[in-house]
């Protein structure tokens, strides 16, 4: 192919009749502005006016002044600080073992940590109230079973300050790992080969050659750490309270009780916006670094440590670790499923069907929250896609000018917390114009919204992997740049696409932060019914609930998997 | 004019409303209705309804189901969360013009005064009502009708304190041995609470509040939560609490017991109303109709362990009576007036 039509950089799209896309790409832009632009604009608004509508700073005069909202920040920060830190101690030895060493089982652990990264948070804190509440948790029974300790003794205690910094952790390791291990996985082994060359032993080439090169990957993971404990609704909003203390996420939603103060949410979270936009500035500088560190590598493969004997004591380690995000926490919700009492361990006479009839024959929210949230999440996987797939193509081949502004509003969510952003489209959708409270819209935009940079990344990496000759060669021969990309680049792409809509429909599915501002008793979806029956302590009910999500979830997560796999080859004949 | 009422109405921006309906608050009692075959017909028409209700789930659900089942072709959608959320959701769903709302079930009278200043109720008076409730137990227009008395006293876990050691008044609570021990809900989520809350704070004072926060009470939210947690053995105590949940708890053989505080025990009365807005106005009329007949009131008492305002139901054993109960007073119009202000200084006394 490539010597049938040789590609000339100089190919510029020669203008045959009327090329819709120039009109089409101004459509997608002005819609992400709207997606963005306007809940920012509204909650800018409210955090500087008072309630007659005129300009003040005394609701950020209040945020600094009154404990009521000082503590929580402080805490979010404490909060954030520790479970960053953990996440890294924990999160890049396990990268590395994974990706560089010899130890067994290393595809099951990478498998393991998409489960807990794919696990909602508020759903992991919950399995961990069913382990490790001090006197019903199931792990403290154990403790008691086994040293005879008087029954008011504990082990554990999951309602404080340190129960909810490790259940974050649990959760928010994966960013840290996945970073850390693709970096390794990517980093060519010249470095280390040269280092072995020399003279120098495994462990000092790992100490002076394998770390430092890891160390930005390290760094910016700590980083995404952080931004993720700092704005995560679902863990606080189950644990905080228990343990008598706000975070300023759950303190942002109890500005909407009766009655709201607005205006306070508004300042509380304009906070969380500019911290996260800092930190991710921070992000990229780091990262940015990274470049130099990879030069010149003709992609050897990496050097593998051989851990000898100690292969099995890490696999161990790896596997205890994983226990706490995965293997107890599923295994509680188990069991309070088909147990009579969600803190007795199943028996014969204690095994039940009860819960299962109660979700899906009695409890009448069950069927309208499955409807809403599959519709939700196929609409928010399709339009995400599509908008993705577009803006991605633009931007990685400069169709229009201005193509960096699209790039840059396509991006700019991953700096808005969920709940920020739904706190925005509250006031945005509540008012007209746009009255769209109420409705499944303002859930689909708000999904969209938070969905979009992830898919934007997945859907440029893909297409920096195809080279535009092809395009290049539909235009030459007459086609528009849309019908290129429908022809031509679209198929090429088939199997990110349709990771890119997996991805976007399990992250949709597990939402809540937002879900929670922005549902109303007909709009409501899975995240938030079983929040609500966390509210009365229902737990055999919402173990169900959860275990189902889990199902689906795993279920889309095994699809995508499985034609990536069968797709990545046909990928390469068409590209080769 | 109160403070919460004035916020309340700006905020809704039904002030003008709020205030005539006010001002013609002369209205007579209307005319006693039954369950008549055309407004069995035209409910079966609309065929669903929304019944936003605190109660607790399970009933809230079997109630439903009970109902289906006497109206085929009719199905209720049951939202159930704590009272105040119940309020929070109406109000906010209400100043967005979503009107979904039929039928609504709060454990907090104060939530009707608000509504039909407001003028969002419809007046509705059930034959049954008329015969046998007590005059206090529904409003003279129709607005609202008491569905379920409740109360709200201490219980503990039998396993984990014994009889003869187990609190006898809220002031006991206040014993050192009891650090880390209770579990409490919370007045910003339950109407149960938020009454309770309010007694407590007018018959203790405050200062009794202040003393309990240093007992390390855990904090949930509903009052049907606090029954699980003791009962799941996660605490010993519960300081407050929906009592017919421990009495059905302990009815199912589950190791929990009540106490009924020497101090008093906080009821709630809990209303029920049918919303001039409903979108399925016959089915709202209807399940209004329905819910305080003979029938689904004997169930309130046989299957919730609730107290009924219905005076033809048959008591069943096992229950104190009502009026056995040294009660403290409920005063809806106090709570309406300070219930912002009982969230506040809980929110500061408890952190959360």
């Amino acid at each position: 192919m490539t010597i049938a039509i040789p590609a000339t950089p100089a190919s510029k799209p020669r203008k045959f009749g009327i090329d819709v896309s120039k009109p089409v790409l101004l459509v997608f832009a002005a819609i992400l502005c709207v997606l963005i632009v306007m809940p920012l604009s509204w909650l800018v608004y409210y955090a500087f006016t008072d309630k007659n509508g005129a300009f003040t700073v005394a609701n950020f005069y209040r945020l600094v002044s009154d404990a009521d909202f000082l503590d929580p920040l402080l805490t979010t920060f404490a909060l954030a600080t520790l479970s960053a830190l953990i996440c890294c101690a924990v999160a890049a030895p396990m990268g590395w073992l994974v990706a560089r060493t010899d130890m067994p089982l290393r595809r099951t652990v990478r498998l393991l940590v998409t489960a807990s990264f794919v696990t909602p948070p508020f759903l992991g804190a919950i399995a961990w109230e069913l382990l490790a509440a001090p006197n019903s948790g199931l792990l403290n029974q154990l403790y008691r079973e086994i040293t005879g300790a008087s029954p008011d003794s504990h082990l554990l205690n999951i309602y404080t300050f340190t129960g909810l910094v490790f259940v974050i952790s649990c959760y928010t390791f994966p960013y840290v790992f996945v970073l850390v291990a693709n970096t390794l996985d990517r980093t060519p082994g010249d470095l280390e080969d040269a280092s072995a060359i020399l003279g120098g032993s495994t462990w000092d080439t790992a100490r002076r050659i394998t770390i430092p090169l890891a160390l930005p990957a390290v760094l910016a993971g700590a980083l995404v750490a952080f931004l993720q404990a700092m704005t995560l609704f679902g863990s606080p909003a189950i644990l905080a309270m228990p343990a008598g203390f706000h975070t300023i996420t759950t303190k942002i939603w109890s500005l909407f009780q009766f009655p709201p103060k607005p205006e306070l949410a508004a300042a509380a979270s304009l906070p969380l916006l500019v911290l996260t936009v800092m930190l991710l500035r921070a992000e990229h500088m780091v990262l940015g670094r990274r470049g130099y560190s990879v030069v010149g590598g003709k992609n050897s493969e990496p050097r593998i440590v051989r851990l000898g004997p100690w292969r099995w004591v890490m696999l161990t380690v790896a596997m205890l670790v994983l226990m706490c995000p995965v293997f107890l926490p599923y295994f509680a919700l188990l069991n309070a499923s088909f147990s009579k009492i969600a803190s007795h361990l199943v028996s014969l006479n204690n095994f039940t069907l009860q819960n299962l009839h109660f979700v899906f024959f009695e409890l009448s929210a069950t069927s309208l929250a499955l409807r809403n949230t599959f519709i939700l999440g196929i609409l928010s996987a399709t339009c995400g896609t599509v908008l993705a797939l577009v803006i991605s193509y633009v931007t990685t081949r400069k169709a229009v000018t201005g193509y960096r502004v699209l790039g840059f509003l396509a991006t700019a969510p991953v700096a808005i917390p969920g709940i920020v952003l739904g706190v925005g489209l509250f006031f945005t959708y509540t008012r007209p114009p746009f009255v769209l409270y109420g409705t499944l819209w303002i859930l689909l935009i708000a999904f969209v919204t938070l969905a979009m940079p992830a898919a934007y990344q997945q859907m440029q990496s893909a297409f920096r992997s195809v080279h535009p000759e092809l395009e290049d060669a539909s235009r030459i021969l007459g086609a528009t740049r849309l019908r290129a990309l429908w022809q031509i680049t679209a198929p090429l792409l088939r199997t990110s696409l349709i990771a890119t809509w997996c991805f976007v429909f399990v992250g949709v599915i597990r939402e809540l932060s937002a879900a929670i501002m922005l549902f109303t008793s007909q709009t409501k979806v899975l995240s938030v019914l079983i929040y609500d029956l966390n509210e009365s302590g229902d737990l055999a009910a919402i173990s169900v609930l959860g275990l189902f999500m889990l199902i689906i979830t795993f279920s889309v997560v095994a699809l995508a998997n499985s034609l990536r796999g069968r797709g990545n080859a046909r990928r390469n004949v068409a590209i080769g | 004019m109160t403070r919460r009422f004035s916020k309340r109405d700006v905020l809704k921006g039904a002030g003008a409303l709020g205030l005539s309906a006010f001002a013609v608050r002369v209205a007579a009692t209307p005319a006693a209705e039954a369950m008549t075959p055309a407004l069995i017909e035209a409910a079966k028409k609309e065929g669903k309804l929304a019944f936003y209700t605190a109660m607790d789930l399970q009933f809230a659900e079997r109630l439903s189901k009970a109902f289906e089942a006497k109206f085929p072709g009719i199905v209720v959608r049951v939202e159930r969360s704590g009272a105040e959320r119940v309020f929070t959701r109406i109000g906010q769903e209400y100043s967005s013009n979503i009107h979904a709302v039929d039928v609504a079930n709060t454990a907090d009278q104060a939530h009707c005064i608000i509504w039909k200043r407001n003028g969002w109720l419809a007046p509705y008076l059930p034959k049954e009502v008329a015969q046998h409730f007590d005059k206090r137990y529904y409003d003279p227009e129709g607005l609202n009708i008491t569905t379920r008395i409740l109360v709200s006293p201490i219980a503990y876990n039998t396993n984990l304190v014994k009889k003869e050691d187990a609190p006898k008044s809220f002031k006991d609570l206040l014993d050192p041995k009891w650090v880390g021990k209770l579990v409490k809900a919370h007045p910003a989520y339950s109407g149960t609470i938020m009454n309770a809350t309010f007694e407590i704070a007018r018959d203790l004072g405050w200062d009794y509040f202040e003393k309990l926060a240093k007992q390390k009470v855990m904090q949930v939210q509903s009052a049907t939560d606090t029954p699980k947690r003791i009962s799941l053995g996660e605490r010993a105590v519960m300081v407050d609490g929906a009592g017919y949940l421990v009495i059905r708890y302990k009815e199912r053989g589950q190791p929990v017991d009540i106490i009924y505080p020497e101090e008093g025990t906080p009821p709630a009365t809990g209303p029920s109303a049918v919303f001039k807005a409903a979108p399925n106005p016959n089915a709202a009329r209807l399940f209004q109709n329905w819910m305080h007949s003979r029938e689904a009131q004997q169930l309130l008492v046989d299957w919730a362990r609730q107290y009924s305002p219905h005076g033809q139901t048959v008591e069943k054993p096992g229950i104190r009576k009502l009026a056995d109960i040294k009660l403290m007073k409920e005063d809806p119009e106090g709570v309406f007036a300070q219930a912002d202000a009982v969230t506040k200084r809980y929110t500061e006394i408890f952190k959360v």
